[in-house]
């Protein structure tokens, strides 16, 4: 198969699973899945990296790293505070314990 | 061609980001779901660096990281939930900032050997990761209110939005016929001011959307560039978020009851600031914390409706206090949720369970609202457009056709206010002077502690 073509094929296949995951998505979870999927795209940082290694002039070195920089910005903070914003949501059974 | 192994490697990351989305259906898997996620993440990146061969400048790269976790990690830690939106718009914006980045220096570095779909990749990234950065700091800076949060409208504003787009189509075009690197400045310049424009018309109730959109923006112009890079995992990921933003998007567009063209080009405009500044004196019921704790008290069933207002005071613990009380004399009591309230998409979720409020009394509109009609009092704290019955009756009311909670069905309402003004969208609430509602002025967190006081009395 043409490499494109392979690209596409994935391509698409995965909008059907982005739509099928998402769709049965709780709606009180809607902001962790904001912030949760926002995280996700934070691999950007991956591709930042290859084009940094591989800058040959001053120009591409320092929007490689400043790249780099955002990319992190994003994956980390993303994550994290989507992990803060989870461990709030308790269920009834495991709260009595703390209530103040 | 990179190593099979780090290929798998990829596939195991792609696995995982899926995983994490689909942990998310409920509330139990969550968390699970999200580490598992960042996992993958955290590998995908550990293992670039032994599968690629010949990277320079790896001390460089790796200094950035650990700036970028820092910025990352403290801004994450210290901020408040219900500055969560602003939040959420900063780390999309990044995001887009990068693949933007990633895309020109892969352009600078092959350009003209390009294949015209990787060419067109590579435009799309630009334009759309360029607009998703400077569109969503524009969003963070009206949410963080360092600019005005309503419509910003420039003298021949929509004149000089269509006229920018029109130059943007143009490079872009220019670029996949003849791809010279000043085209390719030219076009960054231009897609940067496009979200400038593209956001500064957008009101303070519309933005949920607008930062919905722009996620899945950033999605797409990461799988994008994940084509011209030809790597898989950034094109699976990217295409994830941009489906998962599209939906929300539509979602959020259907509660607010308009198609996404008119909140995107501004219907909100003209009419919310007109009627913003009339605070009418026309005569409504008002009534003191105590009056308010009998009518309570000897409800037999009452829903809280909840407003961002609510999040302001920092009134979320004394609301739980005064719920938790109810429930401890005999009445029924459940929150309804309305899918815009708070300032992002299941924002109110968020800053309700921050104040350790179950989640299982937080109800959805569609599952809540015919249960108003059988309740003795509905309270309505710090919200506002969301209980406005002109979305139903009045066409020329800027929120007409939001679907909204019913809290006019209730027996009585009781309304916790500050002042007489408007709400978020600037529209007077016929609800204020129905004779079933009774007000309590007053800071929400005040007026909540004085109710609680009363109640235990009783």
């Amino acid at each position: 198969m043409d490499a494109g073509i392979a690209l596409l094929t994935i391509f698409i296949l995965s909008i059907f699973v982005g739509f099928e995951v998402v769709s049965k998505v709780s709606t009180i979870l809607h902001t962790p899945l904001m912030s949760g999927a926002n995280a996700i795209h934070g691999v950007i940082l991956v591709g930042a990296i290859i084009v940094t290694g591989h800058a040959d002039s001053n120009l591409e070195l320092f929007l490689g790293l400043a790249a780099v920089v955002l990319a992190t910005i994003n994956m980390v903070g993303g994550f994290v505070v989507t992990d803060r914003m989870l461990e709030l949501f308790k269920s009834k059974k495991n709260k009595s314990g703390d209530n103040k | 061609m990179t190593p099979v192994w780090s290929q798998l490697a990829n596939l195991g990351a792609a696995l995982a980001f899926i995983f994490a989305l689909k942990a998310l259906s409920s509330p139990k898997t969550a968390r699970l779901g999200n580490r598992v996620g960042a996992l993958g993440a955290i590998a995908a990146v550990a293992i670039v660096f032994f599968s690629e061969s010949n990277l320079k400048h790896l001390n460089w790269i790796l200094i950035a990281v650990a700036l970028g976790t820092i910025f990352g990690f403290f801004a994450a830690r210290k901020v408040q939930m219900t500055q969560m939106p602003q939040m959420v718009a900063l780390f999309n914006g990044v995001g887009g900032g990068a693949a933007m980045a990633v895309s020109v220096i892969e352009f600078l570095n092959a350009g003209q050997e390009e294949s015209f779909i990787a060419l067109l990749a590579t435009v799309f990234t630009v334009v759309v990761g360029s607009v998703s950065f400077t569109g969503s700091i524009v969003t963070f800076l009206k949410l963080q209110e360092l600019m005005t949060s309503r419509p910003v409208v420039l003298p021949f504003g929509r004149t000089i939005t269509i006229g920018t787009a029109v130059a943007t189509l143009f490079f872009s075009i220019y670029l996949l016929v003849f791809p010279e690197i000043w085209a390719l400045w030219i076009l960054v310049v231009l897609s940067l001011i496009l979200g400038v424009l593209f956001v500064l018309p957008v009101g303070g109730a519309d933005v949920p959307i607008v930062i919905s959109l722009l996620n899945a923006f950033t999605g797409l112009s990461v799988a994008a560039s994940g084509y011209v890079l030809d790597n898989v995992l950034l094109l699976v990921a990217g295409t994830l978020v941009g489906a998962s933003g599209t939906l929300l998007t539509q979602l959020m567009a259907k509660a607010m009851g308009r198609p996404l063209t008119s909140t995107l080009f501004g219907a909100f405009t003209a009419t919310a600031s007109s009627q913003a500044a009339a605070a009418s004196d026309r005569p409504v019921k008002s009534a003191g914390p105590s009056d308010i704790a009998i009518m309570l008290t000897y409800a037999s069933k009452v829903i809280i409706v909840p407003g961002y207002g609510l999040a302001v005071a920092q009134a979320q613990q004394t609301l739980r206090e005064l719920v938790d009380l109810l429930i401890s004399k005999g009445v029924e009591v459940e929150y309804a949720i309305h899918p815009v309230a708070g300032r992002m998409p299941g924002h109110m979720n968020v800053l309700l369970a921050e104040a350790d409020v179950p989640y299982e009394q937080l109800k959805e509109m569609d599952e809540i609202n015919s249960e108003f009609a059988n309740t003795s009092v509905a309270v309505v704290v710090g919200a506002n457009d969301v209980v406005n019955p002109a979305a139903r009756t009045d066409s020329t009311s800027p929120i007409f056709g939001m679907p909204i909670l019913n809290a006019d069905q209730a027996e009585q309402i009781v309304f916790m206010k500050r002042s007489m003004r408007p709400g978020f969208a600037g529209v007077e609430n016929e609800l204020l002077f129905n004779e079933k509602t009774t007000l309590l002025f007053g800071d929400a967190k005040d007026s909540l502690a004085k109710v609680v006081a009363a109640v235990k009395t009783m």
